[in-house]
């Protein structure tokens, strides 16, 4: 039985460990090398000395353990040090980008900034607001969920429920290619309509791209919930001799309905903050315009692209305190969606 | 999913014989009310193909009448100028741009986000991966213009001292080396795109490799290996596919995204041989930053550069499936 | 290549759960322990703990000591992995690598281990395939996916998985429960022959098969649910089947409970 084989391995199942803060102490001694070697080579940037000191972490995570324990157990080691330091490389700048977004967004954002255009203001000058953005956004979006939740559940019921045959193959093939299609082609599609009836920007020219974006998704998330309706359900409504569109709006849809809404509240956060069609359709303006069918309306995320444009100090203000007004919206509608899907979970009985 | 398959099974009270229902509701049902409700979602799936067919039309009317009268090659000619008589337009440097901004933020992006997602999956302490996993989910709904506005203002003063060090050390590779104008160049582009992306392709990553069964997992343990020889030999093999479809998914972003990349770079219509300076120019910067002075020819010309994107896209989505259609069937067995 | 096991004063906890308490026993080398018991009476928990898979459960936590010829498995300076490398297990379903074919599968465990010749590989390969009573019907398709083998196969590859890397231990959780009956007597089979050569230890809801392959079982019972499982008691399983000492184990063995 003993092979030349069986005699490779350990005769024993003791192996030299590091100690536990064996990493802690070379993440400690990598952090302050690199400092070290930073402070010497006169290099000032922090992201400098942060790779320095990474490099140095798994290097040195490979030497010692390669010493004290095995390859094997080097390299299980190095493993972990590369994925704490990809994590840790992956926190900072989305740390700050949320850092700055709060710290530099709350300087000019009160009350009378979310009930004020920018009317006259001239972009070097403090003042204005968001008001007009924030009625486009609302009204534009609004719209665009309009037309495209009904559309995207509809489409999705008849893929779920009825859907056989080349159709619905059809259907569910460019569902996944228009999930694709970046929102600057959406824009491009309905600014082509426009130059072929010779129309100026308005705001539901915005809504109609939007809406584009919007219906693959609402499709997508709808059919996961319809799909994770039982069975069960659907043929014990039949058997009580109900038809089938009583039986999919009494039994299948509120069955699934928080799910849905919870599909539909994701995609209108993620259609919030496009930029790009509504910056070819809608164009943007200073003044307050109730109406999305007429004349250009001012937007939320374009409004930040423009104020950013101006390159003024006053303009970077106002364009900090509107993204953090738009990451608000957006994370609101996130976490209300996520309570909703959480809060419906156990009765969909997934 | 099948529904009436199995209804066949169920018992009399309908009213019509069961048998044939399957054939009536191919057709179109009997029932008024169900006749109109599979009208309308049947409508509805129509009316959404009708829409990708206009699309796909509409662009390619428009660019039509703007690339017949290109005096220029529209492939390759490197230059943007449709205002001249006759004008002069090509997407060479638009492409070159849009190809290697998105390779970059590829090559930074799929690595970090599949260690995070092990990281969340197999590394990090247990009662943190909960709420972290949230937080990175939240963060894949932050709109790509706060990204732009953040990338403009707080990255680009930052990457002064990076983009120095790469030119000190590995200026001589060419790829690398740096005149010294402000950081806001191809590199810093696919950096910026790389975060942004950075949330998506962690999340579905990590949705993936949460699903490899315990029991490949606790075989690879079994036998003796460690958690990256277990990693190796059960997580990562199962989840490649998905891993695949997250990357192509962030790749589908990367190309198409147009703010973030038109607030940090500084454009021209040339193509760099070094990454560090800047210039270039992508699909989707050079439609935002056009449009505003582009007359009604100048949009088509857009338009048509607008609809290279779309075909690229549909491109890179189309090899993802297939990808994915050909692992399936390798591993789908007992996945 | 066999060891002995010798178990004394074990405790396993889930979090603040206490799954077994107590436990005290040896298990003698070149031969079959069967473990019965009725559902959640911590069987398959015992046996998890005698090559540190417990630990890898969220929460899992042992105390006591499993002594493996004379090393304690849970003294200071062992390492799980290695421990894991000399006790072999072999899972209630079946689970062979679903991207690796036949031979990968079996020579998963060997390449761990540092750099053998591919000579090397196949002949280890095709002892361990042998030896799983699985070489003849494998070999022409060495470079399939180990996935598209039937049910009783795939669990008898695992068993070749499992000694292809010689370990002194095996553990088998429920190896046929999930198998048809003829698998099951292919396995059972196999077991009778691999205990000239390992000390198996086996964990079953069958009170025959326990019957039919064990020289020794092991009788555990819980008080009631929510209750540390505990070892009744440990016999010849002749003496187990006919005449055992408790009066819950020969209620569980007719048929009272469980």
């Amino acid at each position: 039985m003993s092979t030349a084989i069986a005699d490779k391995r350990p005769s024993t199942l003791r192996g030299a460990r590091l100690p536990k803060w064996a990493p802690w102490a070379i993440a400690a001694g990598s952090i302050a090398l690199g400092l070290g070697i930073s402070a010497a080579a006169g290099l000032h940037s922090d992201i400098q000395w942060a790779l320095i000191a990474a490099l140095l972490h798994i290097l040195g995570t490979y030497v010692i353990a390669a010493r004290v324990e095995n390859r094997r157990q080097a390299k299980d080691r190095v493993v972990t040090a590369l994925v704490w330091v990809a994590f840790l490389l992956a926190v900072v700048p989305l740390a700050s980008l949320v850092w700055s977004t709060v710290q530099r967004g709350v300087k000019v954002l009160d009350g009378y900034f979310l009930t004020h255009s920018m009317g006259v203001v001239p972009d070097s000058q403090p003042g204005g607001g968001i008001y007009h953005a924030i009625l486009g956004t609302l009204e534009q979006v609004g719209l665009a969920t309009l037309i495209a939740a009904p559309i995207g559940v509809l489409t999705a019921i008849y893929l779920v429920e009825y859907g056989r045959g080349n159709l619905a193959r059809a259907v569910t093939f460019f569902v996944d290619v228009m999930t694709g299609i970046p929102s600057i082609v959406a824009g491009l599609f309905i600014l082509s309509l426009m130059l072929m009836f010779d129309m100026q920007p308005f705001g539901f020219a915005g809504s109609l791209a939007l809406a584009i974006l919007m219906m693959p998704v609402v499709v997508r998330s709808t059919e996961e919930m319809l799909k994770l309706v039982p069975n069960e359900l659907r043929e014990a409504s039949l058997a009580l001799g109900v038809p089938k569109w009583r039986t999919i709006l009494k039994v299948v849809l509120p069955t699934s309905m928080g799910g849905i809404t919870t599909g539909i509240m994701l995609s209108i956060a993620r259609i919030t903050g496009e930029t790009a069609p509504v910056l070819l359709l809608v164009f943007g303006s200073k003044f307050i315009n109730a109406n999305p069918f007429e004349g250009a309306q001012a937007s939320l995320p374009l409004y930040i692209y423009q104020q950013y444009g101006s390159g003024e100090t006053p303009a970077y203000d106002r364009a900090w305190a509107a993204s953090l007004t738009l990451i608000a919206f957006v994370m609101i509608l996130n976490l209300v969606a996520r309570g909703i899907a959480r809060w419906k979970a156990p009765k969909t009985g997934r | 999913m099948d529904i009436s398959t199995k209804s066949t099974q169920a018992p009399p009270p309908i009213p019509q014989p069961k048998v044939t229902e399957q054939k009536r509701a191919a057709r179109g049902a009997t029932r008024p009310g169900d006749r109109i409700f599979l009208g309308l979602s049947r409508g509805s799936g129509i009316l959404l193909l009708a829409v990708m067919a206009a699309i796909a039309a509409f662009l390619a009317y428009r660019a039509s009448l703007a690339i017949s009268k290109d005096e220029g090659n529209f492939l390759t000619t490197f230059e943007w100028n449709t205002g001249a008589v006759p004008p002069v337009f090509g997407i060479a440097v638009l492409a070159f741009g849009t190809i290697v901004s998105s390779i970059i933020a590829m090559v930074i992006a799929v690595p970090i986000a599949v260690a995070i997602a092990l990281f969340l999956t197999h590394y990090a302490p247990r009662r943190l991966r909960g709420p972290i996993a949230y937080v990175i989910d939240l963060l894949a709904a932050v709109p790509s213009i706060v990204y732009g506005l953040w990338g403009a203002m707080i990255l680009v003063p930052y990457l002064t001292g990076l983009f120095g060090w790469l030119d000190a050390y590995l200026g001589w590779t060419g790829i690398f080396s740096w005149e010294g104008g402000a950081p806001r160049s191809m590199l810093t582009v696919g950096i910026l795109l790389a975060i942004m992306i950075l949330p998506i392709i962690t999340n579905v990553s990590r949705e993936v490799f949460r699903q490899v069964p315990q029991m490949h997992e606790e075989a690879a343990l079994a036998l003796g290996a460690t958690r990256w020889e277990v990693i190796r030999m059960a997580v990562l093999p199962f989840g490649r596919s998905g891993v695949i479809s997250a990357s192509m998914l962030g790749l589908g972003r990367a190309l198409g995204e147009t703010m973030a990349v038109a607030t940090v770079l500084s454009p021209d219509f040339l193509i760099h041989g070094s990454l560090l300076d800047p210039g270039g120019g992508t699909f989707a910067q050079n439609i935002a930053s056009k449009f505003s002075e582009a007359t009604e020819f100048g949009r088509d010309a857009l338009i048509a550069s607008g609809l290279v994107l779309f075909v690229i896209t549909l491109l890179v989505n189309g090899a993802a499936r297939a990808i994915i259609a050909r692992r399936k069937e390798y591993s789908g067995a007992n996945a | 290549m066999a060891k002995r096991i010798d178990v004394s004063g074990l405790t396993a906890y889930y979090g603040s759960h206490k799954a077994i308490e107590d436990i005290s026993m040896t298990v003698e080398p070149r031969s079959v322990t069967a473990f019965i018991g009725p559902s959640g009476c911590g069987k398959s928990t015992f046996l998890r703990t005698l090559n540190r898979m417990h630990e890898v459960t969220p929460g899992g936590r042992v105390e006591g000591k499993v002594m493996l010829d004379d090393e304690d498995l849970y003294g200071a300076g062992i390492d799980p992995v290695s421990v894991r490398r000399e006790v072999g297990m072999v899972f209630q379903r079946p689970n062979p690598f679903p991207t690796m074919s036949i031979f990968d599968n079996v020579a998963a465990g060997l390449r761990l281990n540092g750099n053998y010749k591919k000579s090397e590989l196949q002949d280890v390969v095709e002892k361990s395939l042998k030896g799983a009573n699985l070489w003849n019907e494998v070999k022409d398709r060495l470079n399939k996916p180990g996935s598209g083998l039937s049910g009783g196969q795939q669990q008898r590859l695992c068993i070749a998985r499992a000694i292809a890397v010689e370990p002194n231990v095996l553990l088998m959780d429920e190896p046929c429960s999930a198998l048809d009956p003829i698998s099951t007597l292919a396995i059972e089979d196999l077991i009778g022959e691999l205990k000239e050569r390992f000390t198996i230890v086996i964990v079953t809801h069958n009170m025959q098969q326990a019957a039919r392959v064990s020289d020794r079982t092991a009788f555990f019972n819980l008080a009631a649910v929510g209750q540390p499982g505990k070892l009744i008691e440990i016999d010849d399983t002749e003496r187990i089947f006919s005449n055992p000492s408790v009066q819950a184990t020969e209620d569980y063995i007719s048929g009272r409970f469980g």
